[in-house]
């Protein structure tokens, strides 16, 4: 008889949180902290969604997301999660261009990038400043018409090597592009330019096995290897849900699953007004990526100054669909160095990410797929040469991840690893009233997205879910006075 | 509770959401944005712990209630009458 994961598993719950992502895991520590009771499902056998690792032979562990995020995680994670987790969040400090247009290596935050825009890119200060205001002034209310490209022309008309610089790094965090809103641009990218890029020191298995560890500690269920098939709702709101053969019963559900997998695969689209329904078809998911794993000689190491992340490129000018296309020119190499998990052996390791389109590898068939990831880890070296010299040499481990790999351990539609466009967050946000007691906390809008968008968000979801199960009945079992 | 009480309630939650700030020069007729490094998530956490201190609900239509001291006060003082002060 298989393992029966659901062993000892409650009748009925006050909420249910499907999947456990940083969203995900964040609901369901505020929501047991508050006194609920909370069963989080996991249809993976590890918990952390995106926010992964994965180990091989010969003691190598590569991250997935871990580089990296804006100082805003240490309060969210001293406030949401615990201190210990907070203190073990460390700066990296080497953040790497080098393209066609310029070279040149910073700490990512506002007064490095005022210096280099009024030095090396001879911009005036004043412009300099005004921009980085309208950025920080942004809010996700604001006028939604004008784009980034907009907002970049208004500052620095004719200027393609600003623009690069400014929209590289942030088209890696979350995905989006030249096209999108441009005030999810200006919160994403002046929540990283208030201190620069941060990552959680000891590694993403660390963190989520830390995080765990404070769930349990405030009551959750947690529950891996457990697909929710299905959201059953009746007319006054949520009833239970269809998990691994059995119903259990909730008064609400957190879905840390992508938002139109929610609607659509869950639930199912008889259950929504036909106006939402049209809403929730319009939102365009966010693109795929692909990633190459590669692992260092144990005894060999690389320079510090290789830096710690590097935006390469050899297209000459920066440009959406030359970012998704499979003829890859732009490349986000990530250095692992040893000191990312101080008490294990010493490794370095890198990975290459770059955005891809899920369509590009879909269709083919095991021998044709074989090859292109095979093309993919080839070019992918070829382009390491210059900041890595003999690196075919030197590394002992490569492999690859593609939009097929990121569906099957997330099953997001598509493969999608950066959530929704912005208009997914209006439409996530509308779900409690379509059916009382539904909610989404999953990676949406871009500004949702990240290890930090998506943290926050969950705090913001599991405030909502309070104050409707504390008005829907006295009997609700609320934390006691 | 009385709106000073309201007061001092709000000044102990902020002084741990911002405990880096001055609290002391707070100008209570000027937005707490204008005088304090908040953001969004900060303003978040004043709602999650009214309702875990007082259990006062802040709906989030009524966040913008919230904008200054005075306006914040005055909003509460009818939800919170019948709190008692510890």
């Amino acid at each position: 008889m298989p393992k029966d994961y659901l062993k000892g598993v409650a009748d009925a719950y006050d909420v249910v949180v499907v999947g456990s992502g940083l969203g995900g895991l964040t609901a369901a520590n505020i929501l047991a902290r508050e006194g609920l009771s909370v069963l989080l499902l996991e249809q993976h056998y590890k918990l952390g969604g995106m926010a992964t690792w994965f180990k091989r032979p010969g003691g190598h562990i590569f991250d997935i997301s871990l580089h990296g995020f804006p100082y805003g995680m240490v309060k969210s994670c001293r406030r949401y999660w615990t201190p210990e987790i907070a203190d073990s969040i460390v700066q990296l400090h080497g953040v790497r261009f080098d393209n066609p247009m310029f070279s040149l290596t910073t700490t990512f935050n506002r007064n490095d990038f005022t210096k280099l825009l009024t030095t090396d890119f001879g911009i005036e200060k004043q412009t300099v400043d005004q921009f980085f205001d309208t950025a920080r002034n942004m809010n996700f209310y604001d006028d939604q018409s004008l784009t980034t490209r907009e907002l970049f022309d208004r500052f620095f008309p004719g200027r393609e090597d600003v623009v690069r610089l400014l929209m590289e790094p942030i088209t890696y965090a979350n995905g989006s592009t030249l096209e999108d809103p441009a005030l999810t641009y200006g919160i994403v990218f002046s929540n990283f330019m208030s201190k620069g890029v941060f990552v959680f020191q000891g590694g993403t298995d660390k963190l989520i096995k830390a995080m765990e560890k404070e769930m349990k500690g405030n009551g959750v269920d947690i529950r891996i290897n457990c697909d929710v098939k299905k959201i059953n709702v009746s007319k006054d709101g949520i009833q239970s849900i269809d998990v691994n053969g059995r119903t259990i019963r909730t008064k609400a559900v957190v879905s840390n699953a992508n938002l139109r997998a929610t609607i659509f695969n869950l639930i199912g689209k008889d259950c929504f007004d036909a106006d939402f329904v049209e809403e929730a078809e319009a939102v365009r998911l966010n693109n795929s990526s692909t990633q190459v794993y590669m692992a260092l000689h144990p005894e060999d190491s690389i320079p510090r100054e290789t830096g710690d992340l590097l935006f390469c490129s050899t297209a000459d000018r920066f440009q959406t669909d030359l970012l998704l296309s499979r003829d890859i020119t732009s490349r986000t190499f990530s250095f692992y160095y040893p000191d990312t998990r101080p008490d294990k052996k010493e490794r370095t390791f890198i990975v290459s990410s770059t955005n891809a389109n899920f369509e590009d590898w879909t269709g083919m068939d095991k021998a044709a797929y074989d090859a292109s990831k095979e093309d993919l880890i080839q070019t992918t070296l070829d382009s390491l040469e210059k900041y890595v010299p003999n690196c075919r040499e030197r590394i002992t481990h490569a492999e690859v991840a593609t939009p097929i790999t990121f569906r099957h351990y997330t099953q997001h539609i598509n493969g999608a690893s950066f959530g929704t466009k912005f208009e997914g967050l209006g439409v996530s946000r509308a779900l409690p009233q379509q059916i009382p007691g539904l909610y989404h906390a999953g990676s949406c809008g871009i500004i949702m997205s990240g290890w930090l968008g998506t943290i926050n968000y969950g705090v913001i979801v599991a405030n909502d879910v309070i104050n409707h199960l504390s008005s829907v009945a006295n009997t609700s079992p609320i934390a006691t006075e | 509770m009385a709106p000073e009480e309201i007061r001092s309630a709000i000044i102990d939650i902020l002084g741990d959401i911002a405990p880096d700030e001055d609290l002391s020069t707070l100008d209570d007729a000027v937005a707490f944005r204008d005088q304090l490094e908040l953001d969004s998530m900060d303003f978040l956490d004043i709602v999650m712990e009214l309702r875990k201190r007082y259990r006062v609900q802040v709906p989030e239509e009524d966040y913008t209630a919230l904008n200054s001291m005075a306006s914040t006060v005055e909003y509460l003082t009818p939800k919170m009458v019948d709190v008692v002060a510890t």
